[in-house]
Formats: structure tokens, sequence, C-alpha cells
């Protein structure tokens, strides 16, 4: 049974392209610019009012017990939407028809008084979640256990660590009773013990048959979670049906750009009199079905340059960086002679060794194994994207690789 | 599972069942009023005494000034600090009131972005601090009517109209200035200067006796289109009974006004309620 069906619906803004900078007009703005209109002396392009369409003709439909992921680069119209669904903000075309009760958690802790008490928040809170008082009583105990702030009930929710605001305000969502939940980013926050709670708490509820709409950038949370996704991008619903499917479209079409850099002549490649680039590429060997690298791919790094000298003895020197700067390893050839000519040489990495994250590659050319000829810093960059199996934790894995040495675990012992 | 609503989303649907869902959403109404309250004092020595203090030193000042100092005839009869503090008492409802409202969206906007519920609540909501500071304070005017034996009369019965009416006076203003101020911050800067300037313009630390004694002067009609003029006059006489100036005739006009613009401003309000979340 369909609980929600959207028909063209369209949200526009206006931007004030001179006032940009300025959010809030004041009421002398508006006179003057009367005025100004008044007299004929308003420029025509004073004030340019560009339209903007934070999303345009989006139409899906949602079955009784879908949990949906919703993704997107930011500025795409996930919370555009969010915010239509819940009632926040009005489309400016077409319509969404809605049944059931809906909750919408858009924020842990909505309306949080930061004097008031956990106590009173719980209530506060609940009330502004759509909760009635009753309802709340009962579950009362629940989310203090759940939230595991009992101790600090009578404390004003100021003094709480970030970590226990963000917890409270969880439980009181999680135990909402709606038809229809539409969740944007909650997993952002909170540590990793929570986030699984989280993810546990929101498996329990879809499996009851309610509706679930769940906007994330945590891929593997909604890989998990989803059985379908909507891909959007610059306001328009790109693609939706099965998760695998429609996530493999989006990191496809995220990673493509910088993989690789070709220069077709010696003139125009990057170097010096000696030696000049001519190729650096990375190779993903993805597994069937895949179009985005994540932990467990294979990546070759093929690299070719013109030798400019009679003959050199060079060698070819990799640094492979985080995006954050760090470098995570430096690998070398060894050194040998080489005539005037194209030379090349191709870097396994193996899968299963770096960690997910964006990564960057520079490369020199080294004679004698000792003076550097040339460097060419950042050449391409890479992201690899998260993947697990068999866990049911999705906080973020830490370190910069994240290799599978042999590690054993047995029973070697029992008690009786 | 059971469908108990169907909800359609669309451009100007919003209003088909609004009056309904405020109804619905009366426990939220009620739990942000207790948070406002809650709110109020925390953190001070003194907590709701400030309700007593104010009203009071204000009431010293304004005999010493106008009582003892410019020799004002008050109305006969009739204590001038008592009269003074049923003045204070009605302006300060009426002024807290009308403040709550005119800022309650801004001050709730994390609730206008983040959640859907009837925006009528937050201005509603906001009416109960001014409301039990004007309780407290009612207590203070009854000691001091005890302190002076001046008791009230018949006209005590029309006490609640009065209360009544100023309530939908500063709904009436309070309403219209909240849908401006998300827009506009300036009205964030002009409220306090109304509210200062009401004071004197307003019969609070004098009688409209006074003004009575000058009919024909260019600014007496003028006094009297401030329709807080008649109801704070009336308020007063209510309480200090005969004795008290009450121009009974200015009273129509204010009703008819204040009952047009409260339908006025509801009217802009509901119109741009589904916008604020644009310009907040």
């Amino acid at each position: 049974m369909e609980v929600i069906v959207a028909e063209d619906i369209s949200k526009k803004y206006i931007i004030d392209h001179q006032k940009k900078a300025r959010k809030n007009f004041t009421l002398r703005d508006t006179f003057s610019e009367k005025f100004k209109h008044f007299f004929g002396k308003g420029e025509e392009d004073e004030v340019e009012h560009e339209e903007f369409w934070a999303l345009r003709d989006v139409n899906f439909s949602v079955n009784q017990g879908d949990r949906v992921g919703i993704i997107g680069h930011n500025g795409a119209g996930k919370s555009t939407l969010l915010k239509i669904l819940s009632k926040i903000t009005e489309p400016t075309n077409g319509r969404v028809t809605i049944k059931g009760r809906v909750a919408s958690l858009l924020e842990v802790g909505t309306g949080f008084h930061p004097e008031l008490t956990g106590r009173e928040n719980i209530f506060l809170n609940g009330a502004i979640l759509g909760m009635k008082r009753h309802e709340i009583k009962a579950a009362f105990d629940s989310i203090v256990d759940f939230a595991g702030v009992d101790k600090f009930l009578d404390t004003p929710v100021k003094r709480y660590s970030s970590g226990m605001y963000v917890r409270l305000g969880f439980a009181i969502s999680a135990h909402l009773s709606p038809e229809i939940l539409i969740i944007d980013e909650v997993l952002a926050v909170g540590d990793a013990d929570f986030q699984k709670k989280c993810l546990g708490k929101m498996r329990d509820v879809s499996e009851s048959g309610r509706t679930i709409l769940f906007v994330s950038h945590n891929l593997a949370a909604v890989q998990s979670l989803c059985n379908r996704a909507f891909y959007f991008e610059h306001g328009r619903l790109k693609l939706q049906g099965d998760t695998t499917h429609v996530v493999n479209n989006y990191l496809s079409h995220v990673a493509k750009t910088t993989l690789e850099h070709t220069w077709e002549t010696p003139e125009e490649g990057p170097g010096t009199d000696e030696v000049r680039f001519r190729s650096i590429r990375v190779k993903p060997a993805y597994a069937s079905g895949k179009l985005y690298i994540d932990v467990t791919t294979p990546i070759k790094v093929h690299i070719e340059f013109w030798n400019m000298a009679e003959r050199a003895d060079l060698n070819l020197s990799l640094h492979l960086y985080a995006f954050t700067g760090e470098c995570i390893f430096n690998v070398g050839t060894t050194s040998q002679s080489f005539d005037k000519g194209l030379v090349s040489a191709t870097l396994d990495i193996p899968g299963n060794f770096l960690n997910d994250g964006s990564y960057v590659i520079s490369v020199m050319v080294v004679k004698d194994t000792s003076t550097v000829l040339y460097q060419l810093a950042e050449a391409v960059s890479f992201e690899v994207e998260d993947h697990r199996e068999g866990v049911t934790w999705y906080g973020k894995w830490p370190g910069y690789v994240r290799p599978q040495f042999n590690f054993q675990i047995s029973q070697s012992e029992v008690l009786v | 599972m059971a469908h108990s609503e169907e909800v359609i989303i669309e451009a100007g649907h919003g209003a088909k069942n609004y009056w309904r869902d405020l109804w619905k959403n009366r426990e939220l109404l009620l739990i942000l009023s207790r948070r406002d309250l809650s709110v109020r004092y925390k953190q001070t020595v003194v907590g709701a005494g400030w309700a007593v203090i104010r009203p009071f030193a204000t009431m010293l000042v304004m005999v010493f000034v106008f009582d003892k100092v410019a020799k004002f005839k008050g109305d006969e009869g009739i204590p001038y600090p008592l009269m003074v503090l049923a003045g204070i008492t009605i302006w300060n409802f009426f002024s807290t009131t009308f403040t709550q409202i005119s800022h309650s969206i801004l001050l709730n906007s994390n609730l206008v972005t983040k959640t859907y519920f009837p925006r009528l609540i937050m201005p509603l909501s906001s009416v109960v601090v001014g409301f039990v500071d004007f309780i407290i304070s009612i207590v203070l005017y009854v000691l001091i009517a005890i302190w002076y034996q001046h008791y009230p009369s018949w006209q005590l019965l029309l006490f609640p109209a009065f209360v009544l009416l100023t309530l939908a006076a500063s709904l009436a203003f309070g309403l219209f200035f909240a849908v401006m101020n998300v827009r506009f911050r300036d009205i964030a800067q002009l409220i306090p200067f109304i509210v200062q300037i009401g004071f004197y313009a307003c019969p609070i630390a004098y009688s409209s006796s006074m003004v009575e004694s000058n009919q024909g002067a260019w600014w007496y009609d003028l006094y009297y289109l401030n329709p807080m003029v008649s109801i704070i006059d009336g308020f007063k006489w209510s309480l200090l009974g005969d004795g008290a100036f009450f121009k009974v005739s200015s009273l129509y006009s204010t009703i008819g006004f204040t009952v047009a613009v409260l339908g006025i401003s509801i009217y802009y309000f509901r119109k741009e309620e589904n916008s604020f979340v644009d310009y907040i």
C-alpha cells in the first residue's frame, strides 16, 4: 500500500543577488527600494532576483514498510524534501499525500531548553515531536534507560556533555510510535557505541512494519538499513530503486573525475628539460557490479614519463597522502639506466589495505638515487568508500589503513 | 496498521484543518507556557519577587515625581499611590504580553525550522509569563489597598472584562509585530521604544481627569485615539470604584478598534506563517 505519494513537487526560493550576504532585510532597505522605484531611479539590475529551485518536479511513491535512504550531495534538495514532508515549509507546486501519523527528526533534541532539567526536557521535546502526555509518561523509564542519563535527570541539560545531550534527544524520538518516521542525519553525531544503538533501534522500527525515510551521508548505514534509495541531484530525483544499484550509481558519479591525467606530447607534460610526465592513472580493479573504489578494491597506479636525456640512471618515488595531509606511505622503484624515450611504471596497492577516506598521490623522478629531477605534486586523487560485511557497527573505522592481517581467535579451553 | 489520517501537502493547503490542529496541539501550548514560566526566573536570587519589586519601586518613583514634586491632581477620594499602582499593573500586563508575543516567533526559531505545528501556539503560549506577573502584581495591589483601606465596589464585576480586553489588545498588536519581526529586525528595536513612550502617553502615573480639563485642545482627541487610554481608565475604575475618572463613551470605539485590529492581525499571521521558515 502506498503511504506517501509525491506528485510533481517543486520548491522555489528567490535569491537576492545584490543583498546576498545579508539574510535579514531591514525596513529601510524595503522603503528605500520602493522610494527609488517610485521616482524611477531604481536601476533594473540593481537588485537581481534569481529563482532557485531547491526541488524540481519530484515524483515518487513510498509503500508501507519501505525503508528509503535519500542520498545526494549537499544542496541537492534532500533537506528541502524532508521539510516539505514534515509540513515545515510548503511546496511551490505539486502535492504530497501522506497516509498515517508522521514524526520527523530533523535534529536531535529539537527545542531542548538549556535551563530545564533532563526530566522537563523529555516532556517538552516529546510534546514538540507530537507525543501525548500519557504516551511520554508511559515511555519515560524506557527513555531514561535508553539514554543512560538516570543520574542526571534533575540536572539542567546545559550541564550535560554533548554525548549525553544527543543520547537523550535520540532516546525520546526513538520512543515515538509514528507510522512514518522521517530522519535527517541523526547518525552524524554520537559515539560509535551509540550509533550502533540508533541503527538497531531504527531496524526494530522498520521491522514492525513502519515506514522510514532516512537522509544520510553514511552510505554504509543506508545500504545496511534501507531497501530502496533516492538519489537527488540539483533538486531533481535522479535515480530511485534498489539501494545497492542507486548507491553504486551515486558513488561512480562522485569519484570519476580525478582518477587520471594524461598529456599527449612532451611539450604539454609537466616536467623539466630532462624528464616530462606523460600520464598518471589510477586503475581500480572493481569487483563485479561495482563502479567505485571501496576498502576491498585493489588499485593499480600507472605512471608514464619521457626521459629527455640521452642516458640517465632514474627511479620513481611515490607518496600517498591522506586528504588531511599525513603521508601514509612512500614507495620507490629500483634505479635503472634508461635511454631517451618513454618509461612506464606500475604500482599495485592491494585491496583490504587502505581505510575509507580520500587520498592524494604525488610522484617524483629521481636521478642517481639522490637528485630529485621533478616532483608531480598532487597528481591524482581518489576516494575509498567504506565496505562492511558481517558487522553491525557503522561508526567511522579508525586508522589510515585497514589491513586484514592474519588474526586468529579460538577457544583454547572449555570450562565445565 | 490502521491509517488514522490522510494529510495532503500542497501550496496553500495548510489552512484547512488549522483550528482543529491548534486544538489538537493544546498540550504543546501548555508545555511551552510552562517552559517559559520555569525559565523566567532561573538563576536569580529574588526569583518571582521581581514581579513585586518592579511595580512597587515604579510606583514609589511615580508618586514622588507626579504627586510630590509636580503636584498633579489625582481623583477625589482615591489615594494617589493606589491609582498609580493600578495603572502600572495593567500597563505591565499589556507591555509584557505585547513584547513577548512580538518576540515569540524569533525566540522559538529553532522550532520553526525543525518542526511543524500551528504557529499561533507560540504567541499564545508566550502570554502566560505576563499573566503570572500580573496575578502577583494584583496581590501586591490588594495588600496596599488594604493598607489604605480603599475597597472596590460593584465595578469589580467588570474587572475580568478589562483584563480580557487588554489581552485582546496585546494580541492584536503583538501578532502583527511578531510577523513583521520575522522579516524586519527593526521591530526588535521599536518595541522597547513603544513601551517606553506608552508609559507616559497613557494615564498610568496620572489621571485622565487632568486631560479632561483640556477639552478643545488640539491634542485632546489624539489622546483618546490611543486605545490603551480607555482600557487603562476602565481597569483603574473597576478596581478603584466610582471616584476614578472613566469616560465610558471612549470605550466603544476602543472595543471596535481592538477587535478589528485583532481580526486583521490573525488573518495576516495566518497568511504569513507558512513562510516564516524561509525568512527566519
